[in-house]
């Protein structure tokens, strides 16, 4: 059967990988450049049995969907900058009280109101340190239309997997432009529901602490379960014991630790033989590529390393290529001002030179920019 | 025979954080008293609430219960309403925690009419953080951060609710603990959007230093300024001077939200 193929905006791609993960719920706020998720989700949960609502406000709409994931629905939440600063402190709320839910970051230019209609990259740090407190948390980072339904998808279901809010992160080019699409049948990827009890309610433990992810039953099954953003101990009730306030914070950080290999996506391109490496994400590894392509044709040895999850930070994989590989330099695209580069540092421990690209420029970084940077170490 | 109110409460979640002379537990009992006289299953019921004194109460409840974050509990219980419309659905939070950061969640829930019972527990002071002046603190009360007298107007908690558009407003105090559970009771079964403003005493927080120097007087205080609407509608304004009105404040059949909604998107069920 022929596949169906689609012309589509990137954040339309997002609500269609919702819809296909089994999403139910939508409770947003407008902004942009992040709207058409909500505007597509408003038109399309009616037709497969959910609801969408526009909450007064962006705080609102992030506790609405913790609420709605609770009763058992996967929820979906999008905004830009301003309002995923809004969103934090809720976000916490689930990273502690482990409730799956997405959160769509479309990023614009900030500090405050910013540039509202430029793409940036400048919440990269925010995903992961946004909300205060050590807490877990995923994010992904599409770099194309068909990315943003895949890793939609994807973040839906380590969302589930793994009790953890799951950070879409992507930015103002790829959310508005439009690719062609292929939309895979029902069935052709696999979709992860959260694990239900299989025990009897008087014996559940929404937070056993012997376990890295527990059963989550929804609201009104039986197991009338507490959930608070205390520190709690394992039935789920408050708890002011710094041994078990410790042991937790450590649980629910090393779920994902553990987890590395099958929560941490990188292509690795070009890279076997590489001796300069690119590391970029979204738009920016967009023009990456081509940049390797072209030093590639000039006889340069270098590969590009692009996360489609960025958080946890991908270590293992650098780790892996800079043991292995004499690598010179790592040349880092970013649009914000060192963002990631800050993290390789960390990582490379002075092993080979960190060469950062910073653009707030607004337009995505050029491939002749990103070369120029390759042909220094080569 | 003493009511047993241990079927709906978590027992082994007790002695609670309260203060001695706190009218929470007076409440409570009287929530709990009109959630069995309507023979409803605990497993139905979902209770949120925000952050501060009163909002620890789901914890001694024996529902599905939230302890959101301050001022969040309408917002939560947004979401909970609307992924599961069959689950009978309270958000509770004090007069800070709903009028102060919650206040955007308060008036929206009301205007849309959703069907959730809002109990708004206005002991007129932040206790939990050591009696701050809240929205409804009354002009002139003392409190931590108005050592001179509180400099502003005061919320009437039942009017923001009425203006607001919610279908049902009622208030009862804790000392009047059977009209409160009469009260609480009808909320609870009214379709759409009801709000029950239970005023209740801190003699901690609000009572030592406003002259009110037992617990009990504070609870006399409610006695004796709470009028039922039915007296007080034969009163004078002068005679109502400083008082206030209890009981069913207002009530209109209005479409609630999921109702109407389910039908303009015609929602398909069960796909």
């Amino acid at each position: 059967m022929a596949k169906k193929v689609d012309f589509m905006m990137g954040n339309h791609a997002v609500a269609e990988g919702a819809i296909y993960a089994g999403c139910k719920f939508f409770g947003g706020y407008p902004i942009t450049p992040s709207s058409e998720v909500a505007e597509r989700m408003a038109e399309r949960l009616p037709k497969v049995g959910g609801r969408f609502i526009q909450m007064e406000d962006e705080i609102g709409a992030m506790a609405s969907v913790i609420g709605a994931s609770l009763a058992g629905a996967k929820s979906l939440t999008a905004t830009s900058g301003p309002g995923f600063s809004l969103k934090q402190e809720n976000l916490g709320y689930a990273c502690l009280t482990e409730i799956p839910v997405v959160v769509v970051d479309v990023m614009r230019g900030g500090p405050s109101t910013g540039m509202p209609t430029g793409p940036s990259q400048s919440d990269i740090m925010q995903a992961k340190w946004g909300t205060h407190g050590d807490h877990p948390i995923i994010a992904v980072t599409p770099a194309s239309v068909q990315e943003q339904f895949d890793e939609t998808v994807r973040a839906f279901n380590l969302s589930e997997k793994y009790r953890c809010p799951v950070v879409v992160l992507t930015d103002a080019i790829i959310g508005q432009m439009m690719e062609s699409i292929t939309i895979p049948e029902p069935g052709e990827i696999e979709i992860v529901n959260r694990k239900m009890p299989t025990c009897k309610p008087e014996e559940y433990l929404p937070y056993d602490m012997s376990n890295y992810v527990n059963p989550l039953p929804p609201f009104g099954k039986g197991y009338r379960f507490h959930v608070t953003g205390l520190h709690y101990d394992e039935t789920g009730f408050p708890t002011n014991d710094p041994v078990l306030h410790t042991k937790n914070t450590k649980r629910i950080i090393e779920k994902l630790e553990k987890s590395y290999d099958d929560i941490v996506k990188v292509e690795e391109f070009m890279t076997d033989d590489a001796e300069v490496l690119v590391f970029a994400i979204g738009v920016s590894a967009r023009s990456a590529k081509h940049a390797v392509v072209e030093a590639r044709e000039k006889g340069i040895k270098v590969g590009l390393v692009r996360p489609l999850t960025i958080w946890p930070f991908p270590e293992k994989h650098l780790e892996k290529i800079l043991s292995q590989n004499k690598i010179k330099g790592i040349v880092v695209p970013e649009m914000n001002l060192g963002q990631m580069t800050l993290e390789i540092d960390k990582i490379a421990r002075g092993r080979c030179e960190v060469e950062g690209l910073y653009s707030l420029m607004l337009d995505p970084i050029l491939p002749a920019d990103i070369l120029e940077k390759i042909r220094r170490f080569a | 025979m003493a009511y047993d109110y241990s079927k709906y409460l978590r027992n082994d979640k007790f002695p609670h954080i309260w203060c001695p002379g706190c009218s929470y537990g007076i409440a409570l009992k009287s929530m709990i008293r009109a959630i069995a006289s309507l023979g409803w299953e605990k497993d139905d019921i979902v209770v949120t609430s925000g952050i501060g004194c009163v909002n620890r109460m789901p914890g001694y409840m024996d529902f599905n219960t939230l302890h959101t974050t301050h001022g969040r509990s309408i917002a939560f219980a947004t979401g909970v309403k609307l992924a599961n419309p069959e689950l009978k659905v309270i958000a509770l939070g004090g007069d800070g925690d709903m009028t102060a950061i919650g206040g955007n969640h308060f008036i929206h829930a009301c205007r849309r009419n959703i069907d959730i019972t809002v109990f708004v527990f206005n002991n007129s002071i932040y206790g939990m953080t050591g009696a701050q002046y809240s929205p409804t603190t009354p002009r002139g009360a003392w409190a931590t951060t108005a050592p001179y007298g509180m400099p502003e107007s005061n919320f009437d908690v039942t009017e923001l609710a009425i203006g607001s558009g919610a279908s049902f407003v009622a208030r009862s105090t804790s000392y009047h603990a059977t009209h409160c559970e009469k009260m609480i009771k009808e909320a609870l079964q009214h379709k759409g959007l009801s709000v029950v403003e239970i005023v209740s005493a801190c003699p901690t927080g609000f009572g030592r230093k406003n002259k009110f120097k037992t617990p009990t007087s504070m609870l006399l205080d409610m006695k004796e300024r709470g009028v039922n609407i039915k007296k007080a509608e034969q009163m004078s304004d002068e005679e109502m001077e400083g008082k206030y009105k209890i009981g069913v404040l207002h009530k209109e059949d209005r479409p609630e939200h999921i109702e109407t909604y389910d039908a303009v998107v015609g929602l398909e069920k069960g796909v």
